[in-house]
């Protein structure tokens, strides 16, 4: 699908969604590491890292070790120096890795906003005569109209009002095959870039100057004005107080260690403690171990990241919020058509009526559609192939026959074949009430079976066709009935596992459609979906997205038309197709640029695995504070009170190397968690409480487990460095 | 009968009492919070204060309540000290000096009683009645007002409305506090406890000295100080004195009554957010806490590594040979769990773990299971940041009860328990950086070290308990321990009154398969993983130096 992503660096963008639908990420390239690198250090600047209050103080005691070990070198307080002003690094480094891929995707869109003159109408009017005037695009104003022949690339957003044409829409969603936009209905929207292929259109300008989609595209994926999401404010202030509680901790540990160690004056100083307290490097160590700098150092990672996930399943999100929101969806509502079923009824069954073998009813059935070239008449010719085992045969193919093309006004489609020397055979199908007329104006006898089968397939919801057929032979007429054609919409495959997913998610599923209630059920039931609105009007969806809010649920659906954009903006989260109006698309908070209603459900499972990310790595973070405890305590005061030794459950080798191997692994957790931050924790959809035990158990135990592995590892390693000893 | 068995069949009595007890209690302080009759004394009280008890407050109007009753009652107690020369019933005392005066007023109001003066030749009867334990019983009732306030924050939707903080307290004192008190002061009197009005009685001790021995109405106050988990004793000596808690059977019953509320509200808590199960939860986590506190600390009571209690093959040293170890070991982790700071024995002379176990009670906060409403609401708020935390996790925006805890009540909770580590460590660093606070140690060295902790830690928690040692009779700890109290106190109470304004402001969400379910064992763990790791070990540093120093060999 993918021209523009494709361009980007990173894996598979085409690859289809997989089965299921899981949510995956895209790969961390090592290089990219290296590339975000001068980023990574530019955003040392703390007019930059104010903002993010935990590396922030990171930096500031970095800034003060420094200080200290100019003033009193040595080999220790030079390594925890460099290692702290790694960690600061490092957490920047994720942010500009999280951002570089955005910006890789930016400068392709780029490439589409190419400077062109726009040929603006001058005081036109539906009908009216057309006087243009060359106006360089950037100066058209909301409401000016021009017109775009083939081959002239559409200068704004718009909506078409006359004409129609076939438009290649690549630049914006990777795919490479025109779309038909045409005025009124549906599908008059026109984005700015877009090529018009064929005919020529008149465009009603639709946005503001400077306010493209495109221009929105790549802000959104540079996340140039990226803002801080409700939750990511909450984590951040939750994240703000820790630090606090922990500031204080360690400022406060001063004037006791300076009382202790004047209660034993045999004990020597060390770089650790001496008369003064501990040592301000040793400080600053516990201080950014403590505090929680791996979520710290991820947190806009992993919003920016999200935001990206969407990006490559090509969906623009217009505010991080609707992200959020998504993940916390309780109620989907899903239009039938195209979503669950596939677009069209297709044949199902053949019924044959006594003294007709199926196999007949088949064989009539599909050379009477051979001429019939809607969707319906297309899926009994395979349906015909497929159960039957019947070739498909050309309308060339067979001589003598006379092929009768399905009109709106006959409402049949069939053939007359010739069949030898003074017989014909006339085979007809279609709408029932036509081919049973037909059948008695040749003299045939009214079946009362068949009238019962075609209420039955009604009834259930189904579509009947009925088969005829009139044989000529000298001169008299035999006409009968063959059998009907069970026509249904069809279930898209996968969609009933799809909807118990959702519903162990805690997630109900609403299927909305225009058929009569029992048409509804029946699809609904087979679908699998929890509740459905049948004959559903515009105002039907508003009432049912407000009854559900009230009820305090998140409500979250897709919509094209112009009258789906006032629900669109009632929802919650509101999905917009690119194929839509443009008054849809200003609705909704999202767009879906493959057009695909289906993809609400990923996004869904994507916007819970920005906040299981989050959860996951603030537990982690947490948890990781046991094993520091352990690591530095000792280390500061054993030499004080031998008996705290026994704290160093990890058999450090000395104090020096105790606190700089937690300061390294503080560090390189960073690096270590930034493809996991970026890619997201891996989603299953479950039930709340199974998911939780498994990120309790992955993230909150192994968040105690892994440092102690971890530090010793390090200190194995940094024992054999100068002045650990 | 080993000591070990029997601190085990004593400690597991206890458990199957409040277990019996908490859920008729629970439902009781629910019809008493809930119900919409007034009695005619409590018509008349509103009517001579001037309140119209149908008429309900925002959480802002219902935290000015709590503060200016509050200040008055702390300006009426430090009125009643400084003139109680002037007044009847002084038995002769002059008045409390100002610095003592304004420490034991804040003391009380808070529900500390912390006492850094020695009840029998300070107070006179008066003040005890009239002062002292007047707040004892409302200071008690203020906690749990605001616990309630906050449960029905969470029990109501879209609405700007707490109750009436006037109805709570008085319907808290009159319904709930003074009945129970009534029974178990004629209980204590049964069990030997005193009650009268005599002067001193001077007596003839066995070396010869003469000794004067105060009476008074002790086993009145002796109720109310368990019960509303307030803990300052008519005594110096406190519930170690014969005349307060005379029996091992009285010993139990102590530790009954100032267990039996704090485990009852989270019964009262569900009830009235119509899911009991989810208050079994938050009564489960206090639990977990507290089978756990109390088994280490018996555990490093009956092993006594010091030197001397293994020569002497006990930890005797301030226990009272009445109670035993273990006995006394139950005492001191319930008084230090529910900031009530009753003392039967004095955790000074505890074993160095044992001491550590005292302080890191109450360093979790006072919820396991914490004050007469305090440690509710400090519960509540402990399971807001661990929904905030592990409720991300399910990959929903953390919602507690239908509430969604988005960046507004975050604030509150974590502004709540910020309150309490700074002004523990704060007072401590204070103390310890000059002789205005060194002074006052009686250990030298890590020992010393404790009793300032524990001071600031049990100030700042509103336990009130001390660790003995220290001279706190001084201006400077006078001063600064108020300071901790009163801000311990307050500045929680206003962010819960807060939150809860926030929480009843919003909707409900409905529960789902994909709502993080609260009520399982699951989140119980959780609670209490969170309040171990997040609370508990940021005092790992000062502990260090400290009773770990002590006790690490």
């Amino acid at each position: 699908m993918s021209v523009r992503l494709a361009e980007a660096p990173r894996t598979a963008p085409d690859a289809p969604a997989p089965p299921g639908g899981r949510v995956q990420g895209g790969l961390l390239d090592p290089g990219q590491l290296l590339r975000s690198l001068p980023d990574a250090v530019r955003k040392l600047d703390p007019r930059t890292m104010w903002r993010n209050p935990v590396m922030f103080i990171v930096e500031i005691g970095a800034v003060w070790s420094t200080v200290l070990a100019v003033s009193r070198p040595s080999w220790f307080s030079w390594l925890i120096v460099a290692w702290l002003w790694l960690t600061v690094t490092f957490a920047n480094l994720a942010e500009a890795v999280a951002e570089g891929r955005g910006k890789a995707q930016a400068d392709s869109l780029r490439r589409a906003k190419t400077d062109t003159t726009a040929r603006r109408l001058v005081g036109w009017a539906p009908g009216g005569p057309v006087v243009e005037e060359p106006v360089p695009a950037p100066a058209l104003r909301q409401g000016d109209h021009v017109i775009v022949e083939a081959g002239q690339i559409i200068p704004g957003d718009g909506d078409v009002v006359e004409g129609i044409a076939s438009v290649d829409e690549s630049a914006i969603t990777g795919e490479s095959a025109p779309v038909i936009r045409e005025s009124g209905g549906d599908r008059s929207a026109v984005t700015g870039g877009t090529k018009v292929l064929s005919d020529r259109i008149i465009v009603k300008i639709t946005q503001r100057p400077g306010e493209s989609f495109i221009d929105r595209m790549i802000a959104l994926v540079e996340g140039a004005n990226r803002q801080k999401t409700p939750n990511e404010i909450a984590l951040n202030i939750l994240l703000a107080s820790l630090t606090i509680i922990f500031v204080m901790a360690v400022a406060t540990l001063q004037p006791l260690a300076i009382f202790a160690k004047a209660n034993e004056p045999g004990v020597p100083d060390s770089l650790a403690l001496n008369a003064h307290g501990v040592t301000g490097i040793v400080m600053v160590s516990l201080l950014v171990c403590l505090i929680p700098t791996t979520i710290g150092a991820l947190l806009s990672a992993i919003g920016i990241a999200g935001m990206d996930r969407l990006v490559q399943r090509n969906v623009l999100a217009m505010s991080g919020r609707a992200v959020e929101a998504a993940g916390d969806v309780d109620t989907l509502l899903l239009d039938k058509t195209g979503t669950i079923t596939l677009g069209d009824r297709q044949a199902a069954e053949f019924i044959p009526i006594d003294g007709v073998t199926e196999q007949e009813l088949a064989d009539a059935a599909q050379l009477a559609s051979l001429a019939d070239e809607t969707p319906e008449g297309r899926s009994i010719v395979v349906f015909a192939k497929t159960a039957y085992g019947l070739r498909e045969r050309s309308p060339g193919e067979l001589a003598h026959a006379t092929w009768i093309r399905f009109t709106a006004q006959t409402r049949m489609s069939g053939v007359d074949l010739d069949d030898g020397p003074g017989g014909t055979r006339h085979l007809r199908k279609g709408a029932a009430a036509a081919v049973l007329t037909w059948v008695l104006d040749h003299g045939g006898l009214p079946e009362t079976d068949v009238a019962g089968v075609v209420d039955g397939i009604s009834a259930a919801g189904g579509t009947p066709l009925v088969v005829g057929e009139v044989v000529r032979e000298a001169g008299t007429d035999r006409a009968r009935l063959l059998g009907v054609i069970h026509l249904k919409d069809v279930v898209k495959a996968g969609m009933r596992e799809r909807f118990a997913e959702m519903r162990r998610m805690g997630i109900r599923t609403v299927m909305i459609t225009g058929d009569n209630p029992l048409t509804a059920r029946a699809i609904a039931d087979e679908a699998g979906v929890d509740d459905f609105l049948a004959e559903a009007r515009p105002e039907d969806k508003m009432a049912l997205i407000k009854r559900e809010q009230e009820g305090g649920r998140l409500v979250a659906m897709t919509g094209d038309g112009t009258n789906d954009a006032p629900a669109l903006a009632q929802a919650d989260v509101g999905v917009a197709m690119n194929t839509g109006t443009s008054a849809a698309k200003e609705a909704g908070n999202m767009v879906d640029l493959d057009s695909n209603p289906t993809k609400l459900i990923e996004i869904v499972e994507i916007g819970k695995q920005l906040l299981i990310t989050r959860g996951a790595l603030t537990t982690f973070s947490i948890a990781n504070d046991i094993a520091k405890y352990f690591a530095i305590i000792p280390a500061m005061f054993a030499a004080l009170y031998p008996g705290l030794d026994r704290l160093n459950v990890m058999r450090l080798h000395s104090p020096q190397s105790a606190v700089l191997s937690a300061v390294i692994f503080n560090a390189v957790i960073i690096v270590a968690l930034i493809p996991l931050a970026l890619r997201g924790v891996k989603y299953r959809p479950s039930s709340a409480s199974k998911l939780l035990s498994r990120n309790l158990c992955v993230y909150g135990l192994g968040g105690v487990v892994a440092p102690f592995i971890g530090i010793k590892f390090v200190d194995l390693l940094v024992q054999f460095l100068p002045g650990m000893s | 009968m080993s000591a070990t068995l029997a601190g085990v069949l004593f400690t597991g009595s206890l458990v199957l009492a409040l277990a019996v007890v908490h859920r008729p209690l629970g439902d009781h302080m629910y019809r008493v919070y809930t119900g919409t009759r007034h009695a005619r004394p409590e018509r008349v009280i509103y009517r001579l204060v001037g309140v119209h008890p149908e008429a309900e407050q925002t959480w802002a109007s219902y935290a000015r309540g709590v503060l200016a009753f509050s200040a008055v009652s702390v300006l009426f107690l430090y009125g009643l000290q400084r003139l109680q020369n002037h007044l009847l019933l002084s038995l002769g005392f002059r008045p409390v000096v100002t610095h003592q005066a304004w420490n034991t007023a804040i003391s009380f109001v808070t529900n500390t009683n912390w006492q850094s003066y020695s009840g029998e030749s300070t107070m006179g009867h008066l003040v005890q009645m009239a002062g002292l334990a007047v707040q004892n019983f409302v200071s008690a009732a203020v906690g749990m007002a605001v616990a309630i306030a906050l449960v029905r924050g969470f029990a109501r939707k879209r609405t700007d409305r707490l109750g009436n903080f006037w109805v709570d307290l008085v319907r808290g004192t009159l319904r709930i506090l003074l009945p129970i008190a009534f029974v178990a002061a004629i209980i204590l009197v049964i069990g030997g406890a005193v009650q009268n009005f005599h002067d001193p009685h001077t007596v003839q001790t066995l070396t010869g000295a003469r000794q004067p021995i105060t009476g008074g109405p002790v086993a009145s106050q002796e109720a109310v100080k368990e019960l509303g988990t307030n803990g300052g004793g008519f005594y110096n000596a406190n519930s170690a004195h014969p005349f307060e808690n005379p029996t091992a059977w009285t010993n139990w019953l102590e530790i009954f009554l100032l267990l039996m509320i704090p485990f009852g509200l989270p019964r009262t808590f569900g009830r009235m957010v119509g899911s009991v199960r989810q208050g079994r939860a938050i009564v489960a986590v206090m639990a977990t806490l507290a089978v756990i506190s109390v088994t280490l600390l018996s555990f490093f009571q009956l092993a006594h590594h010091g030197t001397v209690p293994t020569a002497i093959g006990s930890s005797m040293e301030g226990v009272e040979t009445r109670f035993g170890v273990a006995d006394s070991a139950t005492f001191a982790d319930a008084t230090t769990l529910t900031s009530t700071g009753a003392v039967n024995s004095f955790h000074d002379s505890y074993t160095s773990l044992g001491g550590l176990m005292t302080m890191v009670d109450m360093m979790l906060g006072e919820v396991a299971p914490g004050g007469t409403g305090s440690g509710l609401y400090g519960m509540l708020i402990l399971a807001v940041v661990t929904v905030f935390v592990a409720g991300l996790m399910v990959g929903r925006t953390p919602e507690y009860l239908g509430k969604k805890i988005g960046s507004r009540e975050i604030k509150f909770a974590a502004a709540y328990f910020l309150i309490t580590p700074i002004c523990v460590l704060a007072g401590t660093a204070v103390a310890m950086a000059g002789t205005w606070g060194r002074g006052g140690t009686l250990n030298r060295g890590a020992h010393g070290l404790s009793e300032v902790l524990y001071a600031f830690t049990s100030a700042s928690n509103n336990n009130g308990s001390a660790f003995a040692g220290l001279t706190a009779n001084t201006p400077f700890y006078d001063t600064a321990l108020g300071l901790a109290m009163a801000f311990g106190r307050f500045l929680p109470m206003i962010f819960v009154l807060a939150l809860a304004g926030s929480l009843a402001r919003q909707g409900r969400t409905p529960v789902s398969e994909g709502t993080l379910p609260t009520h399982r064992p699951q989140f119980v763990g959780m609670v209490a993983g969170v309040t171990v790791v997040l609370v508990a070990l940021t005092f790992l540093p000062a502990l260090a130096l400290g009773p770990l120093a002590e006790g690490v060999h």
